[in-house]
């Protein structure tokens, strides 16, 4: 960030009439440039690769284990392989997709932009993060390869020590991208605070930057004790300290407590940015400024506090006492509430709006109904004497997908539609968008919807083998997965297509008024020609377009 | 309607007291919860067609911002929803109470969870694996343990759930109202076989419950020898037949789990077959051979992964500390015994010379 302007520019000003910076995809050229950049459009682009891979990756271990479950006992793999599949699924979406996925990406690109940087504050850092993501996932998919893992995402101990697969490198790649989110939050906080350019208040800032905010503060907060806990069952297993190890008289229980004292807060790591992406979806195709900024805003920092009070819902039935459990209970609600609030005004926000019917718009409306539907069964859940019989059964499974497939997932294509033109300068096929956002909706309604009924029957979790009544149920499950899962591929194939052949965007293909489309798409190097002063809200779409324009100089 | 709603939602039967209950507080949720997300869904549909785009796609739009009595409406949603969250917390911590905490003159069963099994002792002295007694219209409480990692005893008929945790008791009651079998799952993941840690109740009308607390029930036997379960049945320690170490080595087997693995007629299954092992020359995962003597066998209980047997993954745990030096010794004496038994095929190694000299007591395994 504080490097001299790049020599490009200056020869391009030095040749032409009018000086037109490059973007910054052309910039600068060779791999090098890439691997050594400190420009956060590009490390995001490096993490989006990173991170798609993974997606993908995490999607094949998902429909193996759909596969899997097509006959009550075995279809195509034993039952090791299917715990390793599961351990695989779970681990991989969770930290090398759901965790980075919205803020490493989307977050690192569009962040600055929306302040009016010209980079984020710690631009080192922000490279260190990729590298440390790398280093991670490598030993964590390493570790999976070379010795598997059959403990589930959730590790808990006793078993996780006593089980002879290889735990040591994945917890090891696990406390090493504990860093890297640490980093990019570090950045995010910063910038945040610090290079918010002239005239833009903390009231002014586009909504997905205070979800971004918001989910920085957690991962701050939040993800040491994840590094703690690793710690502490390093130290249990080797030199029998006896913390959680019953053996020494340890109590299996706390580290329970310890894990989802990281992992709830976790969940709103994953779904806070996609409520941030959600809120500019909405503003731009409806053309409105969202119902209430303010409830938004607020309703964000409430979801990150309550969601560090909500942690002991997980172990209603572990032997927690009646007491703690009902205030747990209680608590729970409260995240409901702050969600309510979104919900009620992003659709409010359509209210009187002038709604174009765009891919994002799709992926906008499977949201706002999955979202809802996989947040009430959440309060569902928190309702104790249900969850005693729902508890690591297939609802919960089906609940949980609801916000992290049918909310995180969809958000993020909802976001990789959204902001395609803004980071590659070119516009996908529209009709094949629309198509696969509905294929998305439908292929995943079809998945999850008979697991819910499968938790009901009773059919617990991670099962290799289950009574063959819940056959016809998983069966239809399984052909709602390969549905997804095409539907996805589609989805994939219309950006790759698009990246190459796709027609030229323009700056903004939208006609948004947020920020970030107020400068070339792509955007050069340093994001805007000169540090611009923002004198107008992000959603004013009560002004003239000539007026909007005038008001970012 | 219940009926009705239980076989909609797939609901198993409700087979214990507080079922109907707990299902009446789940179609309420449930219900409200669908329409809540339809309602919002329809709302933004509805919405989106209205206001459609229609003419130029760029217009100005006045007025802007919440109006007043939008801002009133989302008052009264949240205050509208936050009640109905505590009506339905109200009445879930009222039932888990009621499911948590057993009446005083339930009967008590301790339940000892393993890899991958469930054991059931009774307050008389008697005992079942996998299968649990009870008697029709008498509360039972649970009193649950495990002996090796989380497992989470689950009866879904019953709406009863509870982890059994090492190092610790945990309970959970229910009352069965009709006779039958009803299924129990362990929901805690567990390890390899995790998915066929199953059981049932076997509920008992107060006729049959009363034949079989007097073990004239014809399928239950009593036990004859010590069970390895507290608290239950140490005192009634009667041989009632000769008993021999490979015997009781046979029983230990099953007792410790090692037969959920290990076959004894000679076909492979998750871990080596037992037939003809002993003595035999067995190839290792690093391309070496050993002789399954006393010696490896003891260290493979206690630390399989130290030299592995070539073909079989690493599922099994350690058993150091788990099984006592004892039962380590009748286990060995009994795959000593099985070393003429017929191994049918595939028979992987030639049956080696039996070793006569009496198998040498298993030195104190070293703590991990």
């Amino acid at each position: 960030m504080t490097d001299a302007p790049t020599p490009a520019v200056t020869s391009d000003a030095g040749e032409e009439p009018i000086p037109v910076e490059p973007d910054y995809l052309h910039a600068e050229r060779g791999v090098l440039s890439w691997l050594l950049t400190k420009d956060h459009k590009r490390i995001a682009i490096m993490y989006y690769a990173a991170i798609v891979l993974s997606l993908i990756l995490g999607g094949i271990f998902a429909l193996v284990i759909r596969l899997e479950l097509l006959t009550p006992e075995r279809t195509i793999i034993d039952a090791t392989t299917y715990n390793r599949m599961f351990t695989l699924h779970g681990v991989t979406m969770v930290w090398l997709f759901l965790l980075p996925g919205i803020p490493s990406i989307f977050g690192n690109f569009i962040l600055p932009i929306q302040l009016g940087a010209r980079d984020l504050a710690f631009p080192r850092l922000n490279l260190m993060s990729w590298y440390l993501f790398v280093i991670g996932a490598c030993l964590l998919l390493g570790g999976m390869i070379a010795g598997g893992a059959d403990t589930g995402w959730t590790f808990y101990v006793p078993y996780s020590s006593l089980t002879p697969t290889a735990v040591t490198p994945i917890g090891i790649g696990i406390f090493i991208l504990g860093f890297s989110s640490i980093t990019t939050a570090v950045n995010f906080v910063a910038t945040t605070h610090l290079l918010r350019t002239r005239g833009l208040g903390w009231f002014q800032m586009p909504l997905f930057v205070w979800a971004l905010y918001a989910t920085s503060l957690i991962i701050l907060l939040a993800t040491p004790v994840l590094g703690l806990v690793l710690i502490l069952v390093a130290v249990d297993h080797s030199l029998h300290f006896g913390i959680f190890d019953p053996k020494y008289g340890g109590d299996p229980v706390l580290f329970q407590h310890l894990f989802w004292f990281y992992s709830h807060p976790a969940v709103y790591i994953m779904i806070l940015p996609a409520m941030g992406i959600i809120s500019e979806t909405v503003s731009t195709f409806s053309r409105r400024r969202p119902f209430s900024y303010n409830a938004i805003a607020y309703a964000s920092l409430g979801i990150a506090f309550i969601g560090f009070l909500t942690w002991g819902h997980h172990m209603f039935v572990a032997g927690m006492s009646e007491w703690t459990a009902g205030v747990f209970g209680i608590l729970s609600m409260f995240v409901g509430i702050f969600s309510a609030i979104k919900v009620f005004t992003w659709t409010g926000t359509l209210h009187r709006g002038s709604i174009r019917f765009t891919t994002p718009m799709v992926f906008f409306f499977s949201w706002l109904f999955l979202f809802v539907f996989g947040g009430m069964t959440g309060i569902a859940i928190a309702t104790q004497s249900l969850d005693v019989h729902w508890h690591d059964t297939y609802f919960i499974v089906a609940h949980f997908h609801y916000i992290m497939v049918g909310g995180a997932l969809t958000a993020f294509l909802g976001g990789a539609h959204y902001w395609f033109p803004k980071m590659f300068g070119r516009l996908y096929n529209e009709r094949v968008g629309l198509a696969s956002a509905t294929g998305v909706f439908l292929g995943f309604v079809l998945t999850f919807t008979p697991q819910f009924l499968l938790g009901n029957a009773g059919m617990p979790r991670r099962y290799y083998s289950y009574p063959p009544e819940f056959q016809w149920l998983n069966v239809l499950s399984t052909g709602g997965a390969v549905l997804l899962a095409g539907a996805l591929l589609l989805t994939l194939i219309n950006l790759l297509v698009a990246l190459k052949w796709g027609e030229r965007a323009g700056a903004n293909p939208w006609g948004s008024r947020s920020y970030e489309w107020q400068t070339p798409s792509p955007p050069p190097t340093h994001n805007f020609p000169t540090s611009p002063t923002f004198s107008r809200g992000p959603y004013d779409y009560d002004l003239t377009e000539e007026e909007a324009r005038e008001r970012i100089a | 309607m219940n009926e009705l709603l239980r076989r909609l939602l797939f609901l198993p039967p409700q087979a214990s007291t507080l079922a109907a209950d707990v299902d009446g507080l789940h179609y309420f949720v449930i219900i409200t919860t669908m329409l809540g997300a339809t309602a919002v869904g329809v709302a933004g549909l509805y919405f989106s067609l209205k206001y459609r785009r229609r003419r130029r796609p760029l217009i100005a739009h006045v007025p802007q911002g919440p109006t007043p009595s939008g801002a009133k409406l989302e008052i009264a949603i949240v205050v509208g929803l936050f009640s109905l969250f505590v009506l339905w917390w109200v009445i879930g911590f009222r039932q888990y109470l009621a499911l948590r905490i057993a009446p005083e003159d339930a009967i008590p069963v301790y339940v000892t969870a393993k890899q991958w099994m469930w054991k059931f002792a009774y307050p008389d002295g008697g005992h079942s694996v996998a299968t649990l007694y009870v008697p029709v219209g008498r509360p039972v409480k649970v009193i649950l343990t495990s002996r090796d990692v989380v497992h989470s005893f689950y009866v879904p008929a019953f709406r009863v759930k509870q982890d059994a945790v090492p190092g610790r008791y945990t309970t959970a009651w229910f009352e069965v109202k009709q006779p039958g079998a009803y299924p129990i799952f362990c929901a805690e993941y567990c390890g390899n076989s995790h998915s066929t840690m199953r059981g049932e109740v076997v509920a008992l009308s107060p006729e049959d419950w009363a034949r079989w607390v007097n073990a004239s029930f014809p399928e239950v036997r009593r036990p004859r020898a010590p069970v390895n379960i507290e608290p239950g049945s140490v005192d009634l320690f009667d041989p009632r037949e000769p008993t021999s170490m490979a015997r009781e080595g046979a029983r230990l087997a099953g007792e410790h789990g090692c037969l959920r693995c290990h076959s004894v007629d000679g076909t492979p299954y998750i871990g080596p077959t037992w037939a003809g092992l002993w003595n035999a020359r067995v190839p290792l995962a690093d391309g070496t051979e050993i002789t399954a003597d006393v010696a490896y066998l003891t260290e493979s209980i206690a630390e399989p992964a130290r030299r592995q047997h070539k073909g079989f993954a690493l599922v099994m745990p350690s058993y150091a500390g788990r099984i006592p030096p004892g039962d380590v010794s009748a286990i060995l004496e009994y795959i000593r015994s099985l070393s003429r038994a017929p191994a049918t095929p595939p028979a992987p190694e030639p049956v080696a010379p039996i070793d006569f000299r009496p198998p040498a007591s298993p030195a104190e395994e070293p703590r991990p």
